[in-house]
């Protein structure tokens, strides 16, 4: 991991956009008045024919995506998470899965790590709305080379996909040439003292975690769940059985998040404890990104110290 | 292309033979909204026996013109046009709102041969159209897509904001057709929610607004025919027209909303069809 070399995953986000228009007539991207922010821009500025500024309409938009990909488009439509997901609930859903159709999208600026925006701009139920979807594909991004993929890859299947993006910057993770599965999570390390499951902002604060631990001796892994639907069962599974302590972080409610979807895997195969860390059913508020990870005990060290404790 | 007093008589004619499916349609189902799809039947006549340009034996043809119901209650009247028109066998009207069926309560686009969209959460069809309509200019395939919506439906906020949508993009290849039945579930739309004046309403977003006898075939077509020569603004067809339609006893009446008729009224409403 590069700490020093730190992006934002919606500013990859933008750039994976622009790599996919240049191959594809086909991708025709939507936002709503918020393109400088979700990182659409870098779209609309390389292809303005095949780019649809909706206004302050997410419902609109979604429609919109849908009707464009029932005529052979594949339609990304980008806003904030909390207006995708949450104000156009209902359009994803009738309109957008039930139908199962080819659209993407991109909910930015996901979490308390949005920052000064406050409450109302966090989005905190985001993985719990979307994944009770049927014919949903959720990505959660880590870093750049990720969401370059996850990009890609929606672009690839045929079926609704939302990518979870956030404004907050974040170490690059990964190798140019990693390569990724969907439904398949990436596991650092070996370690048995612990695992910690985590998801976009807090991959890089887990691995830092991980690092500082194994100076004083202690040895956990983490995993990254990119691919929180479908969710890797088996790596879950594994990690049960060989490590001590079960641990999930993320920049989400607890309730529904990567930490319930963990829960689930192992009630029904290896029933075993789960520390979730995350937001605790309750709303955001204003502040920078890293005091807010640090009030929501989401950050390196609140992590150490879970693994620590009892 | 012109159209002919014989060819509305015709399309008269097979309208009374949809409204017929319709009655038992439901009366088999023993559920379903019979009033709004009687509304609605004329114009769906016209539109697919005489201006749409589709072909039965090519339901997924990419230059087909489209039509989103986006009242998707009134699809007992979808599936019948599109049964007497060749795309599905009359038979599948029986298994209408059964299990298993590929005619589900609400239209399912991945079921059924010839719907184009699936709908039933109301106020979300233009925007869908919209995105039809897009895609056909930008790929210039010359398409058209018409969009059926109910007056009670437009009480939606999604709907206003695909309608800034339409105009902005210039969607002349688009037609939204309100049917106007001024009716819904509790009670008069004037009373529930009023959407008047609706012509100014429509006019001020930027459609050119043709307000119309919306169970009146021959002005329907000469509207839609007009809808086909309006450039670069959308066109909003006001369907004046009376729920149920059709059968005396149900017209105008709120509670044939969404309800089947028994044994004696089925047969009242056949010997009427007939």
């Amino acid at each position: 991991m590069d700490i020093e070399n730190k992006k934002a995953t919606r500013e990859s986000y933008g750039e994976a956009l622009v790599m996919l228009g240049e191959e594809n007539n086909d991708i025709v991207v939507l936002d709503a008045d918020l393109s400088t922010a979700t990182k659409s821009d870098k779209f609309k500025k390389k292809f303005p024919e095949r780019f649809f500024d909706m206004g302050i309409s997410e419902q609109d938009m979604l429609g919109t995506a849908a009707g464009m990909a029932t005529c052979g488009k594949i339609p990304f439509a980008s806003t904030f998470a909390v207006f995708a997901a949450g104000r156009s609930y209902d359009q994803i859903r009738n309109s957008i899965c039930y139908p199962n159709l080819n659209v993407k999208i991109c909910g930015s600026h996901a979490g308390v790590t949005v920052g000064e925006d406050g409450a109302t701009h966090q989005m905190l139920e985001d993985i719990s709305i979307m994944k009770a979807l049927p014919n949903m594909t959720i990505f959660s991004v880590s870093d750049d080379i990720q969401t370059k993929w996850a990009v890609r890859k929606a672009s690839e299947i045929k079926t609704p996909v939302y990518i979870r993006t956030c404004r907050a910057k974040t170490p690059i993770i990964y190798d140019e040439n990693e390569s990724f599965e969907i439904g398949k999570a990436k596991v650092f390390g070996d370690g048995t003292d612990a695992t910690v499951f985590a998801t976009g902002v807090t991959v890089s604060e887990s691995l830092m975690a991980k690092e500082e631990l194994e100076k004083q001796g202690i040895n956990i892994r983490v995993v990254d769940i990119f691919s929180i639907k479908p969710i890797d069962k088996e790596t879950i599974i594994k990690c049960a059985k060989e490590t001590k302590k079960l641990i999930s972080v993320e920049d989400h409610n607890i309730i529904g998040g990567i930490g319930s979807s963990i829960s689930d895997v192992l009630t029904e195969n290896y029933p075993q404890k789960l520390y979730k860390m995350g937001i605790n059913d309750r709303f955001g508020e204003s502040g920078t990104s890293s005091e807010l990870m640090k009030k929501f005990k989401i950050t390196k060290d609140d992590i150490i110290e879970k693994v620590l404790g009892e | 292309m012109k159209i002919t007093d014989e060819d509305i008589d015709k399309l008269k004619q097979i309208a009374k033979e949809v409204r017929k499916s319709i009655i038992e349609e439901v009366y088999d189902a023993k559920s379903g909204h019979p009033g709004g799809a009687l509304s609605c039947t004329d114009i769906l006549v016209s539109l697919y026996f005489s201006q749409m340009n589709i072909d039965p034996k090519k339901p997924d043809d990419e230059n087909r013109d489209r039509l989103i119901l986006s009242k998707g209650h009134a699809c007992a009247a979808l599936y019948a046009t599109l049964a007497h028109r060749g795309y599905l066998d009359k038979e599948l009207l029986k298994t209408f709102r059964k299990l298993g069926s590929k005619l589900q309560g609400h239209p399912d686009k991945n079921k059924l041969p010839g719907i184009d969209m699936s709908s039933g959460s109301l106020g979300q069809g233009l925007s869908i159209s919209n995105g039809m309509a897009m895609s056909s200019k930008l790929d210039s395939r010359g398409f058209r897509v018409y969009c059926i919506v109910g007056d009670g439906e437009i009480q939606e906020g999604q709907f206003w904001e695909a309608a800034m949508t339409s105009s902005h993009y210039k969607l002349d290849n688009l037609c939204v057709i309100i049917d106007k039945n001024k009716l819904q579930i509790d009670g008069r739309t004037s009373e529930v929610m009023n959407i008047d004046p609706l012509d100014k309403k429509m006019e001020s977003f930027g459609f050119e607004v043709l307000e119309i006898d919306g169970n009146n075939i021959d002005e329907i077509i000469t509207a839609i025919q007009k809808s086909k020569t309006i450039k670069n603004k959308p066109t909003a067809i006001i369907a004046n027209t009376i729920k149920g339609k059709g059968v005396s006893f149900m017209e105008d009446l709120v509670q044939w909303h969404g309800k089947a008729p028994n044994e004696e009224e089925y047969e009242k409403a056949i010997k009427e069809l007939i």
